[in-house]
């Protein structure tokens, strides 16, 4: 069971920030995110997106700000479980939580921080009669483990740069990658259109557009799909579907944890950003309360707050002022420290 | 600078008729959030990049709209529910040309 001070839902650019806070307080924390990455929205959506209104950043594009964040928070050594959905949580007899992941992997820690945006992201499944029947038996809508389709026959739909870049890998793996979207265009980066383009003329990818996807079939694991071009419907063969239509944020299972719920959001106290279950917390895009505004700017400003009010709870009466890190340096976790260099004090004769 | 009247049918087919500011740089998909005529967090989830197709809309009028332009074009190519008359709302910035535009939000997916 990984053990931490405070447990925090969301590796968005507000949960990483939390970790530097935290730290400053000697609180130490750690981190589930869906994604398989950190970043949250900024990394998954808009790496590439500058981001105009972060104080004393006049410019910084949506993945440096990730960067920064990390590296910030770094020497607070903060762990990760990426790529799990967070699904339970139960109180233990010292109030404390155990907060357990679709994947089974447990995280027990005496404070929860729920900075999970608008939600975890879910795959955008399309509207195929009976496609449930299918998943995990020739339809993934994310892909874990390429080796899966070695030797396979493949078909992936979309027009992104996941199914782009997805065709590309699986053309050296899989013995057949067809990909099908509904336009001749793709949305994706040019290298990428253009090495699909190379791939087509070698025959490593079927490509077959503009078309869709409309029916599947197998009896109990895939075996084909129905493939429509021009209002012509043909079979084909398929081991494997894998639809890339994006990612969708759902508030997901964080909904039915007893916590106040209001406009998909969560409500919180503004005094210290405090749900209304004791001990766990809501910060950035995810909670609501009068006057909220979903800026990473106010994200920021909670987290600070909700440290503060974290560590009351888990010192009760240990005396702590707010220190300037400025003056007083960082000291991580790591046994590294940060310090302004001391003034120089010679006399001159 | 005149407010337009835009007449907007939600996802429950509740219509309403609003008006929305000419001088705000504001695009369709936000007045639609400011009048809350859909659930926060179900449209408007990329924040207008059109990223993500949660504010499709099917626009009803033949009021004259900028022109798509590839991005939007692009991310419609792989929404869903997209009718020959479907628009990302992010996309379109409210301008005098609008009065009387009737639009309707696509379902939520």
């Amino acid at each position: 069971m990984i053990k931490t001070d405070i447990l925090i839902i969301g590796a968005g650019p507000t949960g990483l920030f939390t970790v530097f806070e935290a730290g400053l307080l000697k609180l130490k924390c750690h981190l589930i995110d869906a994604l398989p990455q950190p970043g949250g929205q900024c990394s998954e959506l808009y790496p590439k997106k500058p981001i105009y209104d972060i104080p004393g950043f006049p410019e910084v594009l949506a993945g440096d700000l990730t960067s920064n964040l990390l590296e910030q928070g770094k020497q607070f050594q903060p762990g990760f479980t990426l790529g799990e959905r967070a699904e339970t949580i139960e109180k233990t007899e010292d109030g404390s939580f155990i907060v357990t992941t679709n994947k089974g992997t447990q995280h027990h820690a005496p404070i929860i921080a729920i900075a999970g945006g608008l939600g975890s992201f879910e795959p955008r499944k399309p509207k195929l009669e009976g496609i449930e029947k299918y998943e995990d038996k020739g339809v993934a809508y994310f892909i874990k483990d390429p080796e899966v389709y070695r030797n396979k026959k493949v078909v992936i739909a979309g027009g992104g740069d996941s199914a782009l870049d997805w065709s590309i890998f699986l053309a050296d793996v899989a013995s057949e990658v067809t990909l099908v979207h509904r336009r001749n265009e793709f949305r994706g980066a040019l290298d990428s259109v253009e090495k699909v383009q190379e791939l087509k003329l070698l025959n490593k990818i079927n490509l077959i557009t503009p078309a869709e996807i409309t029916d599947l079939h197998g009896d109990d694991y895939l075996q084909g799909v129905s493939v429509t071009k021009d209002g012509h419907t043909e079979i084909i063969e398929a081991d494997e579907f894998i639809p890339l239509f994006g990612l969708s944020p759902k508030l997901g299972p964080i909904g039915d944890w007893g916590l106040e719920i209001e406009k998909n959001a969560i409500k919180v106290n503004t005094f210290d950003y405090s749900t209304n279950i004791p001990g766990i917390y809501a910060i950035g895009d995810v909670n609501t309360y009068e006057g909220k505004l979903k800026l990473i700017l106010c994200g920021f400003h909670e987290a600070t707050l909700m440290c503060q009010s974290a560590y009351k709870r888990l010192n009760p009466g240990k005396k702590f002022v707010l220190k300037y890190t400025t003056v007083s340096g960082i000291d991580g976790f790591d046994g590294s420290r940060k310090e302004s260099p001391k003034a120089v004090v010679k006399a001159i004769v | 600078m005149q407010d337009v009247t835009i007449h907007i049918t939600d996802r429950e087919g509740e219509k309403h008729t609003v008006l929305a500011p000419t001088d705000m740089a504001m695009n369709l998909m936000e007045v639609v959030r400011s009048y809350e005529l859909a659930p926060e967090g179900s449209i408007g989830v990329c924040g207008g990049m059109a990223m993500c197709a949660s504010c499709q809309c099917y626009v009803n009028s033949n009021t004259e709209l900028n022109t798509m332009e590839d991005d939007e074009d692009a991310m419609l190519s792989e929404a869903f529910n997209v009718k020959e008359n479907s628009r990302l709302s992010c996309q379109i910035p409210i301008t005098e040309a609008l009065n009387g535009l009737e639009i309707e939000l696509a379902p939520d997916v």
